[in-house]
């Protein structure tokens, strides 16, 4: 068992709001000198950057996860992280259809660029990629699930697109075993105002548009890692997330 | 006015009536369930887009007099059938909702 620091949510400049340095081998070497082990790709609506993302985690030695910040109809944000890469991208060929097609304006939103492992603009997204789908959170939960993703709602303390704020609470169903909050969230808070987060399991991620929000090394999950490979790492990662042992 | 007579003056769609004799005191319209749950007063109806489960929580919670999702919106079977077993009034409208606002001004 050793600790690993980890961030599950990072947007690449493929999301038309973070950075256009935000590219794959920028943020694997950024966590790198950051410390962290673990690092999700998390664009909106898309797993576009996600291959690229994982060579050039490799380069680094980071554990990269494939993975995605949907939105739902009801505009909640709900990350979906794929243990294997090939999953991520057959779920993201599914999803496309329940997109909003609508084009992007760069001039206001910004680019949304798709990058190679060397960090070469290979293409852009001509659609915005951030508004709602037509899956209500229950719908893509479902979908998500058919594909083997883990899914969590999203920075929970937010006001916008968390949630909480949302749908006043957390639902019944789908029922969430793990819930995001924030790097600035007051967790004490949070649970005093909202009874159904008390003792819920957490995570807590940056969110990062830019380079320098990445987390620091400050949230770590004790995993088993004999014998060791990253494949192996990332299994007890999604074995701790779906039963909270590993 | 009552939420039948809201009903017969508007041409509302139905989904489910169980309560249609709770009072109606005025109208509250917005899809942010926890907003609403701060400000929405008992027996108001509530004009939404929402289809999820928690506007029927909402509206439990506030004893509001009844739902109205808008815009001919899809509304899943488990919210009517939750709506009528938590006997909560569940109504549609064709329109958007600041037409349905103005509808419902019209006649209250």
């Amino acid at each position: 068992m050793s600790q690993y620091y980890y961030d599950l949510h990072v947007h690449s400049c493929l999301s038309p709001c973070a950075d256009d340095d935000m590219t794959v081998h920028n943020i694997a070497g950024m966590a790198a000198l950051k410390g962290l082990q673990i690092v999700a790709l998390t664009d909106h609506n898309t797993c576009g950057n996600c291959r690229s993302f994982y060579a050039a985690c490799k380069r680094q030695g980071i554990i990269p996860i494939a993975g995605m910040e949907l939105t739902t109809a009801e505009e909640i944000h709900l990350i979906c992280l794929f243990e294997e890469l090939e999953s991520a991208e057959a779920f993201e060929k599914e999803f496309k259809a329940y997109r909003l097609r609508v084009r992007n304006r760069v001039e206001i939103f910004g680019h949304q660029y798709y990058v190679d492992e060397n960090d070469e603009v290979c293409g852009e997204e001509p659609d915005l990629l951030p508004p709602a789908s037509a899956l209500s959170l229950e719908e893509a939960c479902r979908l998500a699930g058919s594909f083997q993703a883990f899914c969590y709602p999203a920075h929970v303390d937010r006001p916008s697109n968390g949630i909480i704020n949302i749908l006043g609470d957390l639902p019944e169903s789908p029922a969430f075993s793990v819930i995001e909050y924030s790097s600035q969230a007051d967790v004490a808070k949070m649970e005093a105002d909202h009874p159904s987060l008390r003792g819920k399991k957490h995570v807590t991620n940056s969110d990062a548009h830019h380079l320098w929000d990445i987390s620091e090394a400050e949230h770590a999950l004790e995993l088993a890692d004999e014998p060791y490979s990253s494949s192996f790492v990332r299994r007890q990662l999604f074995r701790y997330l779906r039963e909270g042992t590993s | 006015m009552t939420v039948r007579e809201l009903v017969d003056r508007t041409g509302l769609t139905v989904l489910v009536l169980p309560d249609g004799d709770h009072e109606v005191s005025g109208v509250y319209a917005g899809d942010l369930l926890s907003w609403v749950m701060g400000r929405a007063k008992e027996s108001q109806a509530f004009v939404t887009i929402m289809t999820n489960i928690n506007v029927l929580a909402v509206t439990a919670l506030l004893d509001l007099s009844c739902v109205i999702i808008c815009e001919d919106a899809e509304v899943p079977p488990e919210l009517i059938r939750s709506a009528e077993e938590k006997g909560i009034n569940l109504l549609r409208s064709d329109a958007p909702e600041y037409e349905t606002c103005v509808r419902l001004s019209s006649v209250l």
